[in-house]
């Protein structure tokens, strides 16, 4: 067996790692009783160290769809399938995700496992409160399904769970019905933080989807500036006819190389960030957009996690809740524009209340995301200085995108941690899964 | 009516790919056979939701050349027929060991040549009398144009199918049926997992692109990737004066 050098989307950690490849699911059973301990490996999108482990069992040749109920909308399908296949095949029958990250390319196995959210989590909540049921494979090599009803500790383990409670061979989601592949979409220029606030809160009845992009490199009086996209799947007056329904197409470009230290730096990205923010001239535009550039509008272009240059980054999210949100959310943003550390991508939303899973990330607050490039060499200390505000604040960090976060601090953002862990001895008492995360936080 | 496909081997990273390509972009309905069928559930439930065809799946051994008599009949099933033979099957195994144990000797002279001769014989006797346009392809490999070292016993039985293909391919010129040797070159499959140092991977889904498009353009033999050919021109070039002594 071939090793290979592994890494999340961030680029760091890498890791040479066996690569175990999945091809039928009888296969899941002879592995974690011959290689344990191993990692469910999905397609790689996680930031950090949640998806690395020396020994790893590749899903992505279990990528099939198994059922279809075109009545109740609810597919059926192996966990290495990626939302851009499975969306391939549901759009063009009128349903979609009900719930979806910023990019189609994880498993629908990854999602479960980081147990995703969307522009839509005020309002629909996470990818987990749409999965029916999990098909899984134990650490003693017992199949088991198990759903809220049944086995419901091991499911909400499951949910967010990181792939450490057994292998998601196969899972059951349900779908939305949508009558349009397009999406009515408003996007709003604001002029500081306050008055994002006040866009999310005004708007959050009307829209289920919310996202800001922030100017994170803009500070003073116009500290948070943002442009906030709304939308809504377009709705039909007729019956849907075939090219409203249309499935996106294939992505055209590729950064075909790690880019050179000298591209980014802070004039490069300052400028970047006040071209994006002043693309749009006007205060308001209303347009009608494929779901493709609207939820994805960076899987057009294939590898862009190497324009940070071979050192990689880190994507740092975290979560706020609102009652000292908007402090907290300043405190960072003012932190990080007088750094001046390089973020193209700044992305803020407000989030719906917890639920469901026992270390999924989302609770009702603020969160922001950031890609931060590891050229600065005291990026690791600063994050982890702004960790302790986010814990002190009563938020958390998100492990999907997580690579530095210490034991001491993580602790304490997740209070059913000791819960996660009894239903994880229970049915992994041996410690059969597990992450380089996993390791360092205590989770195996 | 769609076009039909059996493909022998099913299980296999190649075989697989074909399938998806022939099911979702050329309309085939497809048999596939292969030892422990019923792992394949899920790749033909896949493909008959995402595709809209019917899959057959066909319990076979290709090792068991006595059963292979009915091998058409089973292919056939009640749909009644078929007009694309693909053979995939074969087994790489452990040069060394063959060296020593005649058992895997056997296992891969006879995986790789007698049983994909017995398999192609039947198909090809019910192929070409069905006075129609049809296919068969056979998966060769650029370890079948020289003898070398390191996997001669598998070059030899892989540069026998090419020899047998070609044969084939002489006897049906006339009959509408058309003959493809695929001569691969090192494929991302399990059967190259466990080697160190390959270089040139390609992935199964390109090797199936190739095939598919050469079929469609009635080439005779391909090497896949295309580069392969040339290596191999090369590779042939050598005096077997000077290659008796290389290391390859």
């Amino acid at each position: 067996m071939a090793h290979r050098i592994t890494s999340g989307w961030g680029l760091h950690p890498r890791l040479a790692a066996r690569v175990h490849q999945v091809r039928f699911p009888e296969d899941l059973r002879t592995l974690v009783a011959a290689h344990a301990p191993l990692l469910a490996q999905g397609n790689c999108r996680s930031y950090g160290d949640a998806c690395l482990a020396p020994q790893v069992a590749s899903f992505l040749p279990l990528n099939h769809l198994l059922a279809f109920d075109a009545e109740r909308g609810v597919v059926h399908a192996e966990a290495g399938i990626t939302l851009d296949k499975l969306l391939r095949f549901i759009v063009p029958r009128g349903w979609f995700l009900p719930v979806t990250p910023g990019t189609k390319f994880p498993t629908l196995g990854g999602c479960i496992a980081a147990d995703v959210h969307g522009k839509n989590h005020h309002r629909e909540g996470t990818f987990g409160r749409y999965v029916e049921e999990l098909d899984m494979v134990l650490a003693d090599g017992t199949c088991l399904s198990c759903s809220p009803t049944q086995h419901g500790d091991l499911f909400w383990a499951t949910i967010g769970g990181m792939g450490l409670t057994g292998f998601i061979y196969a899972a059951r989601l349900r779908l939305r019905p949508i009558q349009s592949a397009f999406i009515a979409m408003r996007a709003l220029r604001t002029a500081n933080f306050a008055e994002t606030c006040r866009v999310f809160a005004e708007t959050h009845a009307q829209y289920p989807y919310s996202v800001a992009w922030v100017d994170c490199l803009a500070s003073g009086s116009r500290l948070g500036r943002s442009i906030v996209m709304l939308g809504d799947h377009e709705q039909v007056a007729e019956a849907s006819s075939d090219p409203l329904l249309r499935a996106h197409s294939s992505r055209s470009l590729a950064i075909p190389f790690h880019f050179p230290a000298c591209t980014l730096n802070r004039f490069t990205v300052r400028a970047f960030n006040a071209a994006y923010y002043h693309r749009q001239w006007r205060r308001e535009v209303c347009t009608r957009i494929h779901y493709d550039p609207f939820f994805y509008p960076l899987d057009v272009v294939a590898h862009w996690n190497r324009i940070y240059g071979r050192t990689g980054f880190l994507q740092y999210q975290f979560v706020v809740p609102f009652r000292d949100g908007e402090a907290v959310m300043t405190e960072v943003l003012t932190r990080i524009a007088a750094r001046g550390s390089a973020s193209f991508l700044a992305v803020l939303k407000t989030m719906g209340a917890q639920e469901g899973g026992m270390l999924s990330f989302p609770l009702a607050g603020y969160t922001l995301a950031l890609d931060l490039s590891l050229r600065d060499r005291g990026l690791i200390p600063f994050l982890r200085e702004l960790n302790q505000l986010v814990v002190d604040s009563g938020g958390r960090n998100y492990l999907a995108k997580d690579a530095i976060l210490e034991r001491e601090q993580f602790e304490p953002m997740y209070p059913r941690l000791q819960e996660f862990l009894a239903v994880k001895r229970h049915y992994d008492p041996r410690g059969a899964f597990r992450s380089l995360q996993s390791e360092r936080l205590g989770l195996s | 009516m769609r076009p039909r496909a059996v493909i022998l081997g099913a299980r296999s990273a190649i075989a697989q790919a074909l399938a998806e390509l022939l099911g979702t972009e050329h309309g085939y309905d497809l048999v596939l056979a292969a030892r422990r069928s019923d792992q394949l559930r899920p790749a033909a439930a896949d493909l008959t939701l995402r595709a809209g065809i019917r899959v057959d799946l066909l319990e076979y051994d290709a090792l068991d050349t006595e059963s292979a008599a009915c091998l058409v009949d089973r292919a056939r099933g009640d749909v009644g027929d078929f007009e694309l033979a693909i053979q995939v099957f074969g087994y790489l195994g452990s040069q060394a060991q063959a060296e020593k144990d005649t058992a895997e000797l056997l296992r891969i002279v006879h995986t790789n040549f007698t049983a994909a001769a017995v398999a192609l014989n039947h198909l090809a006797g019910y192929l070409a009398a069905r006075q129609a346009p049809g296919g068969i392809i056979g998966i060769g490999s650029v370890a079948g144009d020289r003898g070398r070292r390191s996997n001669y016993v598998y070059g030899a039985a892989k540069g026998a199918l090419a020899l047998y293909l070609q044969g084939l391919r002489n006897r049906l010129a006339g009959s509408g049926v058309h003959v493809l040797t695929v001569k691969p070159g090192f494929v991302d499959t399990p059967m190259t997992a466990e080697l160190e140092g390959l270089f040139l991977l390609a992935s199964p889904a390109r090797v199936a692109r190739d095939i598919v498009r050469a079929y469609q353009r009635r080439r005779d033999v391909i090497y896949t990737p295309w580069f392969w050919r040339y290596i191999m021109l090369l590779i042939k070039a050598i005096p077997e004066s000077r290659f008796k002594h290389l290391h390859l």
